[in-house]
C-alpha cells in the first residue's frame, strides 16, 4: 500500500427554498431521499452509529457506509463516508458536514467534503455527483420534482 | 450589490469574462486554494483578483472557508450544474428524440 498524505476537499453551496427541517429531513429520512437521491441514508442517527447509503432498487445495494460523527437537527450533520467495499480500511474514510442555515427565506446548505485521497475513485466520483444530488435535492424540495440522478449523455 | 444567489443572470455574467474562466480552471486543477495562491497564476494586481472573485462568490460559483488567518476558495459546481440541466440537457434530449425519429425513419423505408 502506497502511504499518502496529500488529501483533497470539496465545498459545495446550494440555496434552496425550503426550510432547514425539511432539507435535514431530505438527508435523513430514506422516504425523501429516495425520491430524488435514487438512494437512502439509512441510520438511527444517533451519534457512533453507522449509517448506510443504499440504492433505491430490489438488490438494495448498500453503496456506501462509515459512522455519524454529530447530529444537531436541523443545522448540522457530520458524518464519516466510505466505499462500502473499502470499508475495512481506515485509510480510505473521508468525512462530510451538512451544514443547513436559513438564509433570508431561503436554506443556505453548504456541502464540506473533506480528508479525501487525492486521485481516488471516491474523489473523482464525488467531484460529479455532489453537484448532480444537491441540484436534484434543490429541484425537488421547490418543485416535488427531483433530476434523474444516473442520467449520462453516453448512455443516451 | 449582492446578487440572488439563485439567479442565472449572475452566473453567466460572472462566466463572461476570460479572467474568471481561468479562475475556475485553477480551482478545478487544484480547489481550495487562496488568493495568493491563485494570484502566481494570474497577470494582475491582488486587488483585481479579489475583486474577480467577489463576483464569482457572489454569483454562488466559488465558495469561500476561513482556515485561521487563511480565506481558501473552492469551485462550486452546484449553479453549473442547474445551467446544464436547464440550457444543455433540455436540448440534448430534444436532438436525441430528432436521431430516433431519424432513424425510425429511415428504417421504415
Amino acid at each position: 500500500m502506497t502511504m499518502t498524505n496529500q488529501t483533497v476537499s470539496f465545498v459545495y453551496v446550494t440555496y434552496i427554498a425550503s426550510t432547514p427541517e425539511k432539507v435535514f429531513e431530505a438527508i435523513t429520512r430514506p422516504d425523501v431521499a429516495r425520491r430524488y437521491w435514487g438512494h437512502e441514508n439509512v441510520s438511527d442517527w444517533k451519534p457512533g452509529s453507522r449509517w448506510e447509503h443504499v440504492r433505491d432498487n430490489d438488490a438494495r445495494t448498500v453503496e456506501l457506509t462509515g459512522k455519524v460523527i454529530e447530529v444537531s437537527p436541523p443545522t448540522r450533520l457530520v458524518l464519516t463516508w466510505a466505499n462500502a467495499s473499502e470499508a475495512d480500511d481506515p485509510a480510505k474514510y473521508s468525512r462530510v458536514t451538512f451544514d443547513i442555515a436559513a438564509y433570508e427565506g431561503m436554506v443556505r446548505l453548504t456541502v464540506t467534503h473533506d480528508e479525501l485521497e487525492a486521485g481516488s475513485r471516491m474523489e473523482n466520483g464525488m467531484r460529479r455527483g455532489w453537484p448532480i444530488v444537491l441540484s436534484s435535492m434543490k429541484s425537488f424540495l421547490e418543485t416535488g420534482q427531483g433530476l434523474d440522478v444516473f442520467a449520462s449523455p453516453k448512455a443516451a | 450589490m449582492k446578487a440572488n444567489p439563485t439567479d442565472f443572470d449572475a452566473v453567466f455574467k460572472a462566466l463572461s469574462d476570460p479572467t474568471r474562466r481561468k479562475l475556475l480552471d485553477l480551482l478545478h486543477d487544484r480547489n481550495g486554494q487562496t488568493l495568493g495562491q491563485l494570484c502566481e497564476h494570474l497577470d494582475m494586481a491582488r486587488q483585481s483578483a479579489t475583486q474577480h472573485l467577489g463576483l464569482l462568490e457572489a454569483a454562488n460559483l466559488v465558495s469561500t472557508v476561513k482556515r485561521g488567518r487563511e480565506k481558501r476558495h473552492f469551485l462550486n459546481a452546484v449553479p453549473l450544474h442547474e445551467i446544464y440541466e436547464r440550457w444543455v440537457r433540455k436540448f440534448e434530449r430534444r436532438r436525441l428524440a430528432l436521431l430516433h425519429d431519424l432513424k425510425n425513419e429511415l428504417e421504415r423505408e
